[in-house]
């Protein structure tokens, strides 16, 4: 996350950051222009793996000529700066949504990609995203998982198990017990649920899909215009319980951002802490055999046999608006990607993967033949699974708009400071009707 | 010399107004055009009509965001002005220190917008915490905040204004009114004033249109919260062109919109205090 702070800073210079690699491309082109080739330019979203993309470039442009830009747009930005790369002459070839209700504003530029080599190495067609038209308008390239990841000295500490929680009532009892014995212990149950804008998607994104995953389960359905709210209840006692027994006081934590949550939970003040297998280096020097990630529980029958939350909202669309060659280029450059040697162990590796030696990006990725992911988080969903758990999907991606999410997050905040019926009724509001309101605007 | 201006002027005005066109003129007009436009890419849109233009209407956030604004812009143009006068008065009297005074009060100007929000944030939020509040949870708080914030941030600018206005004064024409008997308060509204309407209403022209333009503190002091209660109308106008699928066109509308009122308001302004200004 630090990483992600200091790309905000440079967020304000992406105007100049774009200019710069346009006038680089240019020079690139006519260097390369002997291969009559396509280009490839893409508009990376994760700047935490900016460094492994202009190494992969690099070597995939040595291999075969083929010229690569890697642009990575700053933490928060991805959308403003498509918007405005996607508006230029060079535009990019091979750009990312985050699901259904980003392909919604992209669809138009996304290529089909039906019977392609990239969509052929998929692991299953459950990566494949679908567009209006049922064609397959984008790939996942990267399956990450949430849950709550648990200090499990700190627990033992305090006389628990991890592999005892396995319900909300559990969670909730071994979790008040550590507030109840906190100067004793000398640490608190959650690491603080921060609502600054670097840590509040944890909550009004993250934790939220679990609400609507059940909702969607006991209707059967897998998006929806209207959400009823039949799991807020559960989703109230979840937040209840993060924001009373956490490191700080509920009224303060609108200040709270994603760094002081990190530091809460590797300076061991609190035992348990929500995020997804993207935070393992942060987390890692506790020692992986410390760490293991819990289902979120909040409270459904046959919770028991719930999973971790596993999905992915990182889609690869190429821009079908690209010239032909730009559009061949950029499939071959992403099926190299995924089906190389060298492309895959720098998706998927982790510490030295890189040819250069340098930290590979440490994705799972879902595709054939990929390497087994070293990081703890992932082999530990792997066993939730082979021990017959089931998965909670990412629904989130159904989310209406951006606008939805930052009210439930708003209404989450007032809430945390005063808790009354009243304000958790504004959060309900949100939710419910603000589901309907947002959908109703974003799909007229 | 006159006629080498003649002859060469493109080469001094080419340059800068080139740069306007491009960086000014051209996306003017396209923003204007894509105001009626349905589109994702600013190079690739469909006309609607005036589409975009109701939606903007209709929107209750767009609303609460105008009023906020004028109340905004108001109060930080009485607070900035009053005290940068006040500033300007006390600096322009013989003090011991006046220019390193000066110099202080201006150094804020130099801050990013960005940068002041954060650093007022930490201050704020920190002298809050104390009553188990933020500045995030009230709108009122942030309402405030922003003042302090803008009102530390520019008035040292416009009083530098004020310095030079007042220092232009004659003399003669204040002790002409002293020897006829004008107390200190009379000297200071019927001579000093008058005589400072020119450097006034720049100053109150630039505060108010700052006031209605402001996006960076608010951006970072409080983003809009709680529930885009503290949102200003540029910080509404960005949220509106990004937040939903397929309403970046309302969001141009609201800017087309938005410029035409701080047009309006600010040659209203000009008008109403040139008028006001005398000749010593």
């Amino acid at each position: 996350m630090l990483n992600r702070r200091s790309f905000l800073s440079a967020g304000l210079g992406v105007g100049a950051m774009a200019a710069l690699a346009g006038c680089s491309g240019s020079d690139n082109a006519t260097a390369s222009a002997a291969e009559g080739s396509g280009k490839v330019y893409y508009l990376n979203f994760k700047p935490e793996q900016d460094e492994q993309w202009q190494e992969l470039a690099e070597i995939y442009t040595k291999e075969t000529g083929t010229e690569v830009t890697v642009l990575t747009a700053a933490s928060g930005q991805y959308e403003t700066t498509l918007k405005s790369e996607m508006a230029k002459t060079n535009a990019p070839t091979l750009f990312q949504v985050n699901g259904p209700v980003g392909l919604a504003s992209w669809e138009q530029y996304c290529y089909d990609l039906d019977g392609s080599d990239v969509v052929n190495a998929l692991t299953s067609d459950s990566y494949e995203l679908h567009g209006s038209d049922d064609k397959i308008k984008g790939v996942a390239y990267v399956v990450e998982t949430y849950g709550l990841i648990a200090n499990t000295d700190l627990l033992e500490k305090a006389g628990y198990k991890a592999e005892d929680i396995t319900s909300f009532a559990e969670l909730k009892k071994v979790a008040e017990d550590i507030t109840a014995r906190k100067d004793e212990l000398g640490f608190a149950a959650f690491t603080s649920a921060g609502m600054d804008g670097s840590s509040d998607w944890r909550f009004k994104t993250h934790l939220a899909n679990l609400p609507i995953y059940y909702e969607y389960q006991a209707d059967g359905i897998d998006s929806t215009d209207a959400i009823k709210g039949t799991y807020l209840d559960n989703y109230r006692q979840i937040w209840d319980l993060y924001i009373n027994n956490a490191t700080c006081e509920p009224s303060i934590l609108s200040t709270k951002t994603g760094d002081d949550a990190v530091a809460d939970f590797v300076t061991e003040k609190a035992a348990f802490y929500q995020n997804g297998t993207w935070a393992y280096a942060d987390v890692e020097d506790l020692g992986a055999d410390k760490l293991k990630m819990l289902p979120i529980y909040i409270g459904v029958d046959g919770e028991e046999n719930q999973g971790l939350c596993t999905g992915s909202e990182n889609y690869w669309c190429v821009n079908g608006k690209a010239s032909e060659e730009d559009i061949k280029a950029t499939l071959d450059f992403i099926n190299w990607c995924v089906t190389s040697d060298e492309g895959k162990n720098a998706m998927a590796g982790a510490e030295g993967a890189m040819p250069s030696g340098a930290d590979g990006m440490g994705f799972v990725i879902p595709f054939e033949g990929a390497p087994e992911s070293a990081n703890p988080f992932v082999e530990q969903d792997a066993a939730y699974t082979a021990d017959g758990k089931t998965p909670v999907d990412w629904c989130f991606s159904t989310m209406p708009s951006e606008e939805w999410k930052n009210g439930v997050g708003s209404a989450l905040t007032t809430y945390a400071a005063n808790q009354t019926d009243d304000e958790w009724n504004k959060v309900v509001a949100a939710f419910v009707d603000g589901w309907a309101t947002e959908y109703a605007a974003a799909n007229n | 010399m006159e006629k080498a201006i003649k002859r060469w002027w493109p080469v001094f005005v080419l340059p800068t107004f080139a740069a306007f066109c491009i960086g000014f003129i051209a996306p003017f007009i396209m923003g204007l055009g894509l105001s009626f436009c349905d589109f994702t890419t600013v190079a690739d849109a469909t006309f609607t009509g005036i589409d975009n233009y109701v939606k903007a209407f209709s929107d209750t956030v767009f609303q609460h965001a105008f009023w906020y604004t004028a109340l905004f812009a108001v109060a930080s143009l009485v607070v900035i002005n009053v005290v940068a006068f006040a500033f300007a008065l006390a600096l322009t009297k013989k003090l011991r220190g006046t220019n390193i005074f000066r110099t202080v009060f201006f150094m804020p100007n130099l801050i990013g917008g960005i940068v002041l929000g954060y650093i007022w944030q930490l201050i704020f939020n920190g002298v809050l915490a104390q009553y188990s509040t933020s500045i995030n949870l009230n709108e009122w708080y942030g309402f405030a905040g922003l003042i302090i914030l803008v009102a530390w941030q520019q008035i040292g600018y416009m009083m530098i204004i004020y310095i030079a206005g007042l220092q232009s004064i004659p003399g003669d024409v204040l002790e002409a009114a002293e020897i006829d008997g004008a107390g200190s308060w009379r000297r200071l509204f019927s001579v000093t004033i008058p005589m400072m309407m020119p450097s006034i209403t720049i100053c109150m022209f630039l505060s108010l249109t700052n006031g209605f333009k402001l996006f960076d503190q608010n951006l970072s002091l409080t983003a809009g919260e709680p529930a885009k209660m503290s949102e200003l109308l540029a910080l509404n106008i960005y949220n509106t062109f990004y937040g939903r699928t397929g309403w970046e066109g309302v969001g141009q509308a609201k800017a087309v919109i938005f410029f035409l009122l701080v047009v309006a308001i600010g040659l209203i302004q000009l008008r109403a205090t040139r008028s006001k200004e005398v000749q010593a």
